[in-house]
């Protein structure tokens, strides 16, 4: 059976506004938080929900509230990260465009839970007509009591702006988001300090993406216990999947963690298989940055076993045989796909997004972008393909943000799972058709 | 030896001399740039967001305002406008300017062509409908055409890939693109150009 937390009223007409949002029972959460619960209860009931950072690194979300530095005399601050620029990924697009009061809500019950009395959300500056969507909504939310001084007659009072950025991948590492909406450029700063210790304008600041806080109303309605009885294991609750790629239905599911890979894929009511009728060669399953997997490893592990839409199965047998859920980028592509080409292309896009602060990310993405592009025209040696492994090994790890491994890993599992692809290309660059 | 050395260096920073430093950073026109006072209203308000004396991270989006209101893009003018506005120097004006792709330093068309090249949209068909823009507007990506109509860029993944191949035009998407709607949306706009006020979705309206 298919259970759902975000989309349920997505298909209820005008539910991107106030009144509608509101009849189907939008913004209780608020209202229950703020009467009845102190804001450590509401901490308390997401630690046990078990939810998990949606913007793909998987981080508890209840354990990365508990870190916010209660010591500090500074104001501090939510983020909402909806800078959502993995390539593969529109989930976050999607649902502030149909349900933006879900975020709305989600981020007052987390506001007041870490006591914060300003939220700001992040909008990449691509996402220009959702700013106008936000910011309806927001307003909506001010003129009904739900934001602005005393909210509902209590004691708290929260404001909620709307930020943008201007095209830069970066800028979705949290400590990039803080320095750009400082106004400057996105280079991640060095940790520790965490941003929950000194992060906005030097006060505590947690960075959450868009659908780990839409979740937070749920959470705070029903309990976490009741959230952590959705999904499988340690990897509880619902997650939205981007499909994209050859596939026949592209667009943005929610499933319920725990769903098979083959299902998911296959379904009707989901991708609904290859386009075209061909064959499946190989997908990405967590957005650009994770390990690409081959058709024999993406719908089972290396044992044999079902692989299934968890953080844990998705991940089982590392990077040598699995991968990562990621922020559920889900790209799928058929026999026709060449993966030189594609790791090529990915390796230009992380070329371009590297900020530039680290030598072995600025320098090694536009090597490897370089060798890849030798070999995908023809003129590749042997060697290269060794060259190509040799540094990615030596970016990743050794950069202050996550993006070095980002960029590593997609060119290191390329030639990893499809080795022959690369030594067909340098051997007999005719062949490929691309 | 030593002379011919010499030589060498001397020629060098001859032909460094020769070389007009041209960069759009390094051309200063003293026009006078303001906004006008309906978006000033709006600026001030967007500046009232953010904490006292933090002004500077309204930067990002009053540069949206400001690419919009002066000529689609970021002339040295305009940044040190900017700087003034928000009380702070110029050079933070332009490091930030520089570092992200949605602000443009040179001028740019009417309309701004912004088509997705990364992976998703390319395995879809994105490079061909490139190609397609290319050749259907006479004009290579990065490149502006003669009557000023339309300029061409590439951009990185725009988040639509689950209708791809997308492009984006003066931040409007455009979704599931084939040669047929390109025609389409292309003669459109340029229909649209001979208007006097051509529709268009703007910053400082989206921000509020």
């Amino acid at each position: 059976m298919e259970r759902k937390i975000l989309l349920k009223n997505i298909a209820v007409p005008g539910i991107r506004t106030f009144e509608v949002f509101r009849s189907t029972g939008g913004y209780r959460s608020v209202e229950k938080a703020l009467k009845t619960m102190s804001p450590d209860e509401v901490v308390e009931e997401v630690k046990k929900s078990g939810l998990r950072g949606r913007g793909g690194a998987g981080f508890p979300a209840g354990m990365k509230w508990s870190f916010i530095d209660k010591k500090s005399n500074k104001p501090r601050y939510l983020i909402c990260n909806a800078d959502e620029s993995e390539p593969g990924t529109f989930k976050d697009r999607y649902l502030m465009e149909k349900i933006p009061h879900l975020l709305i809500e989600g981020m007052i019950c987390s506001c007041y839970a870490l006591g914060a009395k300003t939220g700001y959300i992040y909008v990449r500056g691509e996402y220009k007509y959702i700013i106008g969507i936000l910011n309806e909504a927001i307003r909506e939310a001010y003129a009904n009591g739900f934001l602005g001084n005393n909210i509902l007659g209590s004691s708290y009072s929260l404001d909620i702006h709307v930020h943008s950025g201007a095209g830069a991948y970066i800028c979705g590492e949290e400590t990039a988001m803080i320095e750009s909406l400082e106004g400057k450029r996105g280079n991640p700063r060095i940790k520790p300090p965490f941003p929950a210790v000194v992060g906005l304008y030097g006060g505590p600041t947690v960075v959450n993406n868009v659908e780990t806080l839409a979740n937070i109303g749920f959470i705070v309605n029903h309990g976490g216990t009741e959230y952590a009885r959705y999904g499988s294991g340690k990897s509880t609750g619902t997650k939205l999947i981007s499909a994209c790629g050859n596939i026949n239905n592209p667009g943005v599911y929610e499933i319920e963690l725990g769903l098979s890979v083959r299902q998911f894929l296959y379904d009707e009511q989901y991708c609904g298989g290859i386009k075209n009728s061909k064959e499946l060669k190989a997908v990405i399953a967590g957005g650009s940055s994770v390990p690409i997997l081959p058709k024999e490893l993406i719908l089972q592990n290396a044992t044999g076993e079902e692989r299934l839409f968890t953080y844990e199965s998705l991940a089982d047998g590392g990077f040598v045989s699995g991968t990562m859920l990621g922020s559920g980028g889900f790209i799928v592509y058929d026999e026709d796909a060449c993966i030189v080409r594609n790791t090529w292309n990915l390796a230009r896009f992380y070329h371009h997004e590297s900020c530039g602060q680290c030598s072995p990310c600025r320098e090694g993405t536009g090597w490897m972008e370089n060798v890849l592009h030798r070999i995908e025209n023809g003129q590749g040696r042997t060697k290269d393909i060794d060259l190509l492994v040799s540094i990615a090994a030596k970016i990743e790890g050794n950069t202050i943000c996550p993006l070095g491994d980002a960029a590593a890993w997609p060119v290191a599992s390329a030639i990893r799972h499809f080795r022959h692809e690369f030594e067909e290309h340098v051997l007999h660059p005719e062949r490929c058709g691309h | 030896m030593w002379s011919s050395y010499h030589d060498i260096v001397l020629r060098f920073y001859k032909r460094m001399l020769d070389k007009k430093i041209n960069h759009p950073l390094h051309e200063k026109k003293n026009k006078v740039v303001c906004f006008s006072d309906t978006t000033m209203e709006k600026v001030q308000k967007i500046i009232a967001r953010y904490p006292e004396g933090r002004q500077k991270s309204a930067l990002l989006p009053l540069l949206h305002i400001a690419q919009e209101e002066f000529e689609g893009y970021l002339s040295v003018d305009v940044m040190d406008y900017i700087a003034e506005l928000l009380s702070i120097q110029p050079i933070e004006v332009y490091e930030v300017a520089t570092f992200y792709s949605q602000y443009y330093l040179d001028p740019v068309g009417k309309n701004v062509i912004e088509i997705c090249r990364t992976g998703p949209c390319a395995i879809c068909g994105g490079e061909k409908m490139q190609e397609y823009v290319e050749q259907r507007l006479n004009i290579k990506t990065g490149e502006t055409t003669p009557d000023g109509l339309f300029t061409l860029k590439a951009v990185e993944c725009l988040g639509a890939c689950g209708s791809a191949p997308v492009m984006q035009i003066n931040t409007e998407f455009h979704e599931f693109l084939t040669k047929e709607k390109i025609d389409q949306i292309l003669d459109e706009l340029t229909l649209k150009a001979k208007e006097e006020k051509p529709e268009k979705s703007l910053w400082k309206e989206k921000f509020f």
